[in-house]
């Protein structure tokens, strides 16, 4: 574990020792369960991740129809899952294509898809991120090491309501025959938020 | 309320900085507490998630922007915490309770999180009106700046933009975040031209989409 932000390690002792007294005050008057807050954290840490997101994509890449359903009703296609949870109650998933490329952020808070996602990594809840993706999407972009042509458009989701958005990025050329299992290894986090592209991965044979 | 947390189009903030593919979820174990004491407290049902993000934003705006992520949960669940009695500030200071717990409507057992989380709390509520408008039409967002929450950002008010898509009936967060009730009202995908909102300069094949409520919008004559 390590500090990423500008805190120096006594500030970060001292935050500890805050919320370890805040939890202590609220389970001692009864409106918490320690445990509970254990399970809650250890299911993000192990069931409720990028990996749910990966499912949905390598599935729309398979199968044609759940493809369509996606683009139809993406809460009921994701849910069809099993993929149910909070932060997922309404979905959109958005399709990157030849001419156009989807960017999700949350300028106002942090909303992410967490259903699919997981919790959002760091630099999707920091200033930059936040206040960049909206205006100069093509240069959040290039931070990244995404270079997107000009002559193809930019759609941002700013994430102002409950709405949920899934990016579903282009599969990668030569991947064909892979299954769906071997297509979801190959999706990551970033290409479902907009901040990474697949199609340059070269699959080996 | 133009707060701290409404950065959309604010500059000066420097390139974004990634960990990779594979960052940890927290980066201190008091980072866990936090996430999952707000989650657990949410469920004694004393608040709801707009008044989470109302208490969050409330920050003052310097110390929002210098804030870690997890640093602004614990300001809005504190905050929270101590509206609504279920604490106080003696309290907080020596770690002991002096004062009787107010009542909740829950507590969440171990055995209620992953029936909790799975189930979530959807903010769609029953259509009882009409959409006052359709795919495709032109509206105008208001120049609206209430000092409470709202989720129509600075960057996006009095704006021209396109009805791209209708997400159906949700609960309103600007009266949900004062405790006024749901008041559900129809909410929309609304696309904008990169050049509407930031200028000629901009490519103008780019667009940025909102969802906004009905509330937020004029149709344009």
């Amino acid at each position: 574990m390590h500090s990423h932000n500008d805190d120096d390690h006594s500030h970060l002792t001292d935050i500890e020792a805050r919320v370890r007294a805040l939890e202590s005050l609220l389970s001692e008057k009864g409106y918490i369960d320690s445990a509970s807050v254990d399970k809650i954290v250890q299911t993000y840490e192990k069931n409720i991740g990028p990996q749910n997101g990966a499912h949905v994509v390598a599935k729309a890449w398979t199968d044609p129809d759940f493809n369509q359903w996606l683009k139809d009703d993406a809460t009921a296609a994701i849910h069809s899952l099993g993929y149910t949870s909070r932060q997922g109650e309404h979905m959109v998933a958005v399709f990157n294509s030849t001419d156009k490329h989807h960017l999700v952020v949350c300028t106002l808070c942090s909303c992410y898809p967490w259903s699919v996602l997981g919790l959002p990594p760091t630099w999707y809840k920091s200033p930059p991120f936040r206040s960049r993706a909206v205006i100069e999407p093509r240069a959040v972009l290039a931070d990244f090491g995404v270079d997107i042509s000009t002559s193809k458009s930019i759609e941002v989701h700013d994430s102002t309501a409950e709405i949920r958005y899934l990016v579903i990025p282009e599969q990668p050329e030569n991947t064909e025959n892979l299954s769906e299992a071997e297509l979801a290894k190959l999706v990551t986090r970033n290409s479902m938020i907009g901040t990474a592209l697949l199609s340059h991965l070269t699959v080996g044979s | 309320m133009n707060s701290g947390a409404d950065l959309g189009g604010m500059m000066g903030f420097g390139p974004v900085i990634q960990e990779g593919e594979n960052e940890s979820n927290f980066h201190a174990t008091w980072e866990e507490r936090v996430l999952g004491m707000t989650v657990a407290l949410g469920a004694c049902g004393l608040w709801n998630i707009d008044q989470s993000r109302f208490a969050r934003e409330s920050m003052q705006p310097a110390d929002y922007i210098r804030s870690s992520y997890y640093q602004i949960w614990l300001y809005g669940v504190t905050k929270l915490l101590k509206e609504h009695n279920m604490v106080c500030e003696d309290e907080l200071v020596s770690g002991q309770p002096s004062l009787p717990p107010v009542p909740i409507k829950r507590k969440l057992l171990p055995n209620d999180v992953m029936p909790m989380l799975m189930a979530g709390g959807p903010a769609n509520r029953k259509e009882q009106t009409t959409a006052s408008f359709s795919i495709g039409q032109q509206v105008q967002t208001i120049n609206a700046h209430p000092s409470t929450h709202t989720r129509l950002p600075r960057y996006a008010r009095d704006k021209t933009g396109i009805i791209k898509k209708i997400h159906g009936v949700h609960v309103f967060p600007d009266s949900s975040s004062q405790g006024l009730g749901d008041a559900p009202t129809w909410l929309y995908q609304v696309s904008f031209s990169a050049t509407s909102l930031w200028g000629e300069d901009r490519n103008e094949r780019d667009t940025v989409s909102l969802d906004l409520w009905q509330p937020y919008l004029r149709a344009i004559a």
